[in-house]
């Protein structure tokens, strides 16, 4: 075995426990009221059916745990799907928003919302939007027989700027009212609305395929090394590449049909996993998982506490995320070719 | 149990590069394969690999169409050491290793201690225990080579198969891996190998396949088989074989360049 094995399991804890104390005290910050002892006294009158302070529960079980858990889940999906594409592709510099299947999930959804459709049928189309955006950002370079990291990263800037032509056009022919501003609203990157419902149509999904890639992550490896070599060892790799692709797509397609497309953290967070642990998939997309989600619960809590306006989040992740990925490209000496 | 190739046919858009090959390939022995840029030796050994599709023709194990393996089970058959590989993530030698036992673990598994072990002696081996927690990335090209054997020596195949093993290295690593591959066919494996410089060949010894200009192969026992005609039609050169040494080990060698550069 591998001699650091304790280390990484010590990193695990750290990242599990740091998520879980960072959740718990995500639940005691807000406008309304910052006091732990209410929130407990929520809890223990949630739990005992006695209420004592009826507002103060209805904020912490219906406004702030879903928009805790949607924060911790979406992290990890997000993260996961990026350390997912990066390993299939084997590509570093690629991820959901730069393969084009946040954009893709997005006009899913945006088509789905411009009919009106209900919440199930906007998922069915973020992730229909998705597995088109990367099948064609995937198969870009085939056409044109440049199987560099550099051509794909191309196709997917291709891709990613058809679909936003194409949200364009939707939101253009959208009634002013509704459509546009519920498209609008939903596109800015935001857990503002999140609700019970929205999350529990999201969560079995994102559990379900992060289960999947974390099952497979060790074939992920031998699958990062290349398809001949990955064949002459007996991986069945169309079989596997199809199950990560959409794990990944469907991965980030619930992600974006309940917050918007979220930039960045499907890029850095896997990146700044493999300068901590290394890229054995085993363990990177686990921690890169907990990672995730750590960072998306503290920008979002910084999004909803740090002023009196609630911040798109596109806007912290970009703001955090771009510097913290030049200094990743600094650190990692990766070589782009 | 042996690989029998028969009337294999392999076309690159239109143009035939293997018309036709017969050739047995037996266990405990080694096959070495000559043959001029272009002439489909990598094709032949990747079809062999089952990495790419015959046009036409058979390829046999114990008697049954190579084809009709599953991935896995074909992975036990044939072991597959590439020219280079150049890893677009950074992983440590053994978990390099470790891979090749994949044909061993299950979809959703992931090596444990025995498949570790297994990596490890692959690893010491090849004499290479010392980089075995090094990062892939970091070592040398000659380094890279022996830990590419290892990993195939880690899967257990039947046969190996190395493509051009000795392109990149030193002529101290390129004796050092014709010895490995001696010792992996004196093991048992049926070791195949394709090399530009014919004196491999004769200094390994074995089988030798010859594919010709008109995609035609010729086979047989590398001593009697290589001749000074044979080099001069398959390079066009003039090549001179001769006994040199103590042990008077046929060596073949470019006798001299043209007065005129060639030209």
């Amino acid at each position: 075995m591998p001699e650091s094995k304790e280390k990484y399991r010590a990193t695990m804890l750290i990242a599990t426990t740091l998520l879980s104390v960072l959740a718990a005290a995500a639940l005691c910050f807000g406008r309304y009221s910052a006091n732990p002892l209410d929130v407990l006294e929520a809890a223990r009158g949630k739990l005992s059916g006695s209420t004592t302070n009826a507002a103060m529960e209805t904020i912490v079980f219906k406004v702030r745990l879903p928009r805790v858990a949607a924060s911790v889940l979406i992290g990890c999906a997000l993260s996961l799907s990026g350390a997912a594409y990066q390993s299939t592709f084997r590509n570093p510099l690629v991820s959901p928003d730069l393969l084009g299947v946040s954009s893709g999930a997005s006009l899913g959804a945006a088509i789905a919302l411009y009919f009106g459709m209900p919440l199930s049928s906007v998922q069915l189309f973020a992730f229909a939007g998705g597995i088109a955006a990367v099948l064609a950002a995937a198969s870009l370079p085939k056409l044109l027989r440049n199987p560099s990291n550099m051509a794909l990263v191309l196709s997917g800037i291709i891709v990613s700027s058809f679909m936003n032509a194409v949200i364009g056009i939707v939101k253009l022919l959208s009634r002013e009212q509704d459509q546009l501003a519920a498209i609008v609203f939903w596109q800015m990157g935001s857990l503002s609305r999140i609700n019970s419902k929205q999350l529990l149509s999201s969560a079995p999904v994102i559990v379900a395929c992060s289960a999947v890639m974390i099952a497979i992550s060790w074939r992920m490896n031998i699958l990062s090394f290349g398809e001949e070599e990955a064949r002459s060892v007996g991986v069945n790799v169309p079989r596997l590449r199809a199950i990560a692709i959409i794990c990944a797509s469907l991965l980030t397609a619930s992600s974006v049909s309940i917050s918007g497309s979220i930039g960045w953290i499907g890029l850095v967070i896997p990146h700044f996993g493999r300068l901590i642990c290394g890229s054995d998939n085993t363990r990177l997309m686990p921690l890169a998982a907990a990672l995730g989600g750590i960072f998306l619960l503290l920008i979002d809590t910084a999004a909803r506490t740090a002023t009196s306006i609630e911040i798109p989040i596109s806007i912290l992740t970009g703001l955090i995320g771009a510097p913290m990925y030049a200094w990743l490209l600094f650190k990692l000496r990766a070589k782009i070719t | 149990m042996s690989i029998e190739i028969s009337a294999l046919r392999f076309s690159y858009s239109n143009i035939e590069i293997l018309k036709g090959i017969n050739l047995t390939i037996e266990p405990g022995a080694t096959l070495s394969i000559l043959g001029s840029n272009g002439s489909g030796k990598t094709t032949l050994l990747n079809i062999i690999a089952g990495l790419l599709a015959p046009a036409g023709g058979n390829l046999l194990y114990d008697g049954k169409p190579m084809a009709e393996f599953a991935p896995e089970a074909m992975a036990r058959i044939v072991g597959f050491v590439p020219q280079t590989i150049i890893p677009a993530f950074d992983y440590s030698v053994l978990e390099y290793v470790v891979t090749g036992c994949a044909p061993y673990i299950g979809t959703f598994g992931r090596p444990k201690s025995v498949h570790y072990d297994i990596a490890m002696e692959a690893i010491f081996e090849m004499g290479i225990s010392h980089l075995a927690n090094k990062s892939y990335r970091l070592i040398s090209g000659g380094e890279r080579q022996q830990v590419s054997i290892a990993r195939v020596i880690a899967q257990k195949p039947a046969y190996i198969l190395l493509d051009e093993p000795t392109s990149h290295l030193d002529y101290g690593n390129q004796a050092r891996t014709l010895n490995t591959i001696k010792k992996l066919a004196n093991d048992g494996y049926g070791v195949v190998f394709t090399t530009h410089n014919p004196d491999q060949a004769l200094l390994v010894g074995g089988k030798c396949a010859v594919l010709g200009r008109d995609g035609r192969l010729a086979s047989g026992g590398s001593l009697e088989l290589i001749s000074k005609e044979l080099l001069a039609s398959i390079y066009n050169i003039n090549v001179d074989i001769a006994r040199f040494g103590d042990k008077g080990r046929q060596v073949c060698f470019i006798p001299q360049l043209d007065d005129d550069g060639g030209l």
